[in-house]
């Protein structure tokens, strides 16, 4: 392998990106699009919460309670009554996602030390998001205690939950990292396999074949101007994560650049081995996108955590190198976590790739 | 070995290109079968066969492309078999498509073709140059290879093949989809390099190009039908035996021709018949028994085979020896 021939096969790739500018934007512009459509659109973040109050009280504590929900900013306030009737078509028609109804004696029996129960009623047909409400609602109530008192002498048992690394728990902290990864893996597997694939279909890649450039130099040089590329649009959406979503990179920004090299280079070489299996650009790029995408959505622990999977499904994730890069780059991100933490995963990753490259040399050796 | 292969080994002490019984597979279909032939050094050396002959699977073979399935090659004296990797380094090859990248200029084209075959630096810069006046590209140098027209394309791709300077160089089927007179440039260019020294193996289905080969291989399903030079092709018809019949209705002639004995074959060329006889003696009694059958205006007379007739005949012989 000599470096000058493989400098060669870049140059002259970066040559015809130049030439082909449409191809060029696409690969810079599809990852920032896809941030912000993602971003915006794939949150667990549940705000304006329609709510129903059914005051049967009428008393000044109990409107406390329902200013409890409404200033906790999460619930909007869509219907207000007093009688329990009249929430079943609320909740029918979907006018309503979530009701609290405090009973007549509510203040009377706080006065009075006697228990007494405030009942919170949800639309569980989305259980995630009923999910999401029931824990607002478990707060604000806990919150509530100086006024609900469960029973007269003992204290009131409050949990206080503290979450770390995410503290508001805001879904964008745990979604940019692996819309990153997800990212770089649909663009740069589909980019190298075309680029090779192209080769073979304006019969290029016979004369290619017929120089003395061999299978490694023609490979590597191919992905070179793919992984300037790909490290240009993985910087392009930190700072837009950044900017627009208030992620930032707590751990050291070298570690986070080698290690997001590392997983673009493997990306590089899945979709380089990809090329080796397709003939003509179309199949290229549907067999790049379905080996990139969908593993990496489903199966990386982008948004399905990988620990409550069957085993099965768990040992299959092993192959998605998006499963090694996302825990150490969330470890990176948002722990600030060092090589100590996540050194295991930047190995999955570097044996990967050597996997890949060499598989892919062997195979663009045997159509020789 | 067979007589053949001798007498191809014996024909000069140092062959640019041997062959010996060089056979390919492709499951289970024969696409070279056992094909032996040397090429001198400086001879433009002509495969003349119908699409599906063999001629490309040769080629590839001998610039290490692909791996024979039997038989041994060697190209300038290194085997293919263990140093194809070497003969890559010191042969040009141009293959049957158009090879160059259209969204690149020319002078970009060169510069990665030759980087490819190792040059660099200042002597890449003077065998661009040198590309670029050869294929009188000098006023273009920086324009898109695609917008040149076909001819310019491959004498472009003619001369990237050669930036390394190799003794010889392998052209598949180099003039496909270009006018005559782009052709004829072309061939120009190639008796300019054989004239520097250069050894060419050139593959065709255009007879007129197959004429301006000092030797032809005519190829047909794979197999290796006759090697020589042109005149000597010819001569596998005795003198007087092909004869060109003009008349006003030529179908009508052809098939009473195929009921006269004597007569081998009977070929329309455009407007004429081309038709073969067994002695020239048979020549004399056609214009009498053509008007017999209704055509007597025709005119018979003696003319030298073209390299068709040589083609059709070779291939009509091989397939009766089948038979």
């Amino acid at each position: 392998m000599t470096l000058q021939r493989t400098l060669a096969v870049a140059v002259k790739e970066l040559l015809q990106l130049r030439r082909d500018p449409r191809t060029a934007l696409t690969l810079l512009g599809i990852p920032i699009v896809m941030l912000l459509i993602y971003g915006y659109a794939l949150s667990f973040d549940v705000e304006h919460i329609r709510l129903a109050v059914v005051d049967q009280d009428g008393t000044s504590s109990s409107r406390q309670v329902a200013d409890a929900f409404l200033k906790s900013g999460y619930f909007d306030l869509v219907a207000h009554a007093r009688d329990i009737r009249t929430l079943d078509p609320l909740f029918d028609s979907g006018k309503v996602q979530a009701a609290i109804v405090i009973p007549p004696r509510f203040s009377a029996d706080l006065a009075a030390s006697r228990q007494t129960v405030l009942q919170f009623v949800l639309d569980g047909s989305d259980s995630q998001t009923a999910t999401t409400i029931l824990a607002y609602a478990q707060q604000i109530v806990a919150s509530l205690s100086p006024i609900v008192r469960m029973s007269p002498g003992a204290a009131p048992v409050a949990g206080a939950p503290l979450v770390w690394y995410n503290p508001d728990l805001s879904s964008a902290r745990f979604l940019v990292p692996g819309l990153l990864a997800f990212i770089l893996m649909v663009t740069s597997v589909i980019a190298t396999a075309l680029a090779v694939v192209r080769e073979k279909e304006r019969g290029t890649m016979e004369s290619l074949r017929a120089t003395p450039l061999v299978a490694i130099e023609l490979l590597v040089g191919k992905m070179l101007p793919y992984l300037l590329v790909a490290s240009c649009s993985a910087t392009g959406a930190l700072v837009i994560a950044r900017i627009l979503f208030d992620v930032r990179v707590r751990g050291s920004l070298i570690w986070l650049a080698l290690v997001t090299l590392l997983f673009i280079a493997v990306c590089l070489g899945w979709g380089v081995f990809i090329s080796t299996l397709a003939d003509t650009q179309q199949v290229a790029f549907q067999l790049g996108l379905l080996s990139s995408m969908l593993p990496t959505f489903l199966l990386s622990g982008f948004i399905f955590p990988i620990s409550s999977m069957p085993p099965a499904l768990q040992f299959i994730t092993h192959l998605v190198p998006a499963r090694y890069f996302l825990v150490a780059l969330r470890g990176i991100v948002l722990k600030g976590a060092g090589p100590e933490v996540w050194w295991d995963q930047a190995a999955g990753l570097l044996v990967y790739g050597g996997i890949v490259l060499a598989l892919s040399t062997f195979r663009t050796l045997r159509t020789l | 070995m067979s007589r053949r292969v001798e007498a191809a080994m014996q024909l000069s002490p140092t062959p640019v290109v041997v062959a010996r019984e060089l056979t390919r597979v492709f499951g289970e279909f024969v696409a070279v079968d056992r094909v032996s032939f040397a090429v001198q050094p400086g001879e433009i050396f002509g495969f003349l066969g119908s699409n599906g002959a063999g001629k490309t699977t040769t080629i590839r073979m001998l610039c290490g492309l692909l791996a024979p399935s039997s038989g041994s090659a060697s190209v300038l004296g290194l085997d293919l078999a263990t140093q194809a990797h070497e003969v890559k380094r010191r042969v040009g090859y141009m293959s049957q498509r158009f090879s160059l990248y259209a969204d690149l200029t020319i002078a970009e084209n060169l510069r990665f073709w030759g980087s490819a075959y190792g040059l660099f630096g200042a002597r890449l810069a003077q065998r661009a140059q040198w590309a670029i006046a050869t294929a009188g590209l000098e006023a273009r140098r920086h324009a898109l290879v695609r917008s040149l027209p076909g001819g310019f394309r491959q004498r472009l791709a003619l001369v990237a093949a050669l930036l390394h300077e190799p003794a010889i160089v392998f052209l598949d089927e180099p003039t496909g989809g270009v006018d005559p007179e782009a052709r004829r440039r072309f061939w120009d260019l190639i008796d300019e390099l054989v004239g520097g020294g250069k050894t060419v193996f050139v593959t065709t289905h255009y007879m007129d190009e197959a004429e301006r080969c000092h030797r032809v291989a005519l190829m047909h399903a794979g197999r290796l039908l006759a090697l020589d030079s042109v005149p000597r092709l010819k001569q596998v018809f005795p003198q007087g035996t092909i004869l060109e019949v003009t008349c006003a209705r030529p179908a009508q002639a052809m098939s009473a021709l195929e009921r006269i004995a004597g007569v081998v074959e009977v070929a329309l060329f455009g407007d004429k018949l081309h038709v073969v006889v067994a002695e020239p003696a048979v020549a004399h009694t056609l214009v009498g028994q053509l008007s017999g059958v209704g055509c007597p205006d025709a005119d018979v007379r003696a003319i030298l085979p073209s390299l068709e007739d040589v083609f059709i005949r070779v291939i009509a012989d091989a397939e009766s020896e089948v038979a």
